[in-house]
């Protein structure tokens, strides 16, 4: 696991230097850069869904999960700030389970 | 070139302390969610020292939370979201100027606040001193909140009794949600979404995230797609005196944005 970690600081930090060093035109392509902030987006999305909606094993299952990321949608619509979308979604899915579901 | 007024470095140091603490706050969570996930405190602390970029932080936990098999597509997934620091890099440079273990310091503290912070500013030298100030108090607050989140997880035992598996999922919502500022993001999202779930049961852990990040390319044919609402903000064709002419623009892009 540590060999994971410090794998991926370092190649963080590669990326961030490279800003610094490479010449500014490399990546100013117009299509370049339209792909280039696509990909959060594409990721976390995933990221959100697999979370939401998957198990261990990769199944699809619907549980407690589900219902707080909707609770923390409504809570994000309602501009609340980040720390209080992911301390709803954790009430919501503990609650939920303390009551015997998901 | 002259100094900043003080009523004008008072302010812009008070900017960079309020996204400090916004931001440096939610580290509580992600300390208690990396515990959850199997890591030691140690690890996690090593995380948001050395790889400190909260986006990736968050994806490289969620991805060895179902055991180290996990780890080469946690390294990917993180590596992937840490690309924008390296274009945010590039228009903070031409900002800075530094050389030696300054630019060192400064391309690990490049990550989306700071960034924000500093090319909001109108004027150089306080961008300049915006970005520091905000890397600086973020990375301080970030930290010391990592290491108390660590700590209340350690405490804590099973992970799913207190929700804390909800609220990883809901931390890439809360990461995801400014970025939705336009309908081809929303569409990306939702095609990413659809691929990653539908993989899931065929494919290894991470790897339907990783599979599900090509939607991105939908981006290169689609004319006009989104913009990142985080930074971009063109230094390269703009003087000093110009600049300011974007600051409400590169302010409206920024805003929500954690």
């Amino acid at each position: 696991m540590w060999t994971a970690i410090l794998l991926a600081c370092a190649l963080a930090f590669g990326l961030k230097a490279l800003g610094y060093v490479v010449p500014a035109h490399w990546l100013e392509g117009q299509r370049t850069s339209r792909v280039t902030s696509a990909l959060p987006v594409a990721l976390l999305a995933a990221l959100v869904a697999v979370q939401t909606v998957t198990d261990p094993s990769g199944s699809l299952v619907v549980d407690a999960r589900l219902v707080a990321v909707a609770a923390a949608c409504v809570a994000l619509a309602l501009r609340a700030p980040f720390l209080v979308v992911v301390v709803v979604a954790a009430v919501v899915a503990a609650g939920l389970r303390a009551l015997g579901w998901g | 070139m002259t100094a900043i007024p003080p009523a004008r470095r008072r302010q812009v140091l008070r900017q960079s302390l309020s996204v400090g603490v916004a931001t440096g706050a939610y580290g509580v969570s992600f300390g208690a969610l990396s515990v959850a996930a199997g890591l030691s405190v140690l690890q996690t602390q090593a995380l948001s020292a050395l790889l400190f970029s909260g986006g990736s932080q968050f994806a490289f936990v969620g991805l060895v939370a179902g055991g180290p098999s996990g780890a080469p597509a946690a390294i990917a997934t993180s590596t992937l979201l840490g690309l924008r620091n390296g274009l945010y890099g590039l228009q903070v440079a031409r900002m800075l100027h530094v050389r030696g273990l300054r630019r060192a310091l400064a391309a690990h503290l490049t990550i989306d606040e700071s960034t924000a912070v500093g090319v909001a500013q109108p004027e150089v030298r306080a961008g300049r001193l915006g970005f520091w100030a905000t890397g600086i108090a973020v990375f301080v607050l970030w930290n010391l909140m990592t290491l108390a989140g660590a700590l209340i997880g350690d405490a804590l035992g099973d992970p799913r009794t207190y929700g804390l598996d909800a609220a990883a999922a809901a931390a890439f919502c809360g990461l995801l949600w400014p970025r939705l500022k336009s309908r081809d993001a929303f569409a990306i999202a939702a095609v990413a979404a659809l691929v990653a779930v539908l993989l899931a049961p065929r494919a290894p852990a991470g790897v339907p995230v990783l599979v599900a990040a090509l939607s991105a390319l939908l981006a290169a044919v689609w004319p006009t797609a989104h913009r990142d609402p985080a930074p971009p903000h063109h230094w390269a064709d703009e003087s000093e005196e110009t600049a300011d002419t974007t600051d409400d623009d590169a302010a409206r892009r920024r805003g929500g944005a954690p």
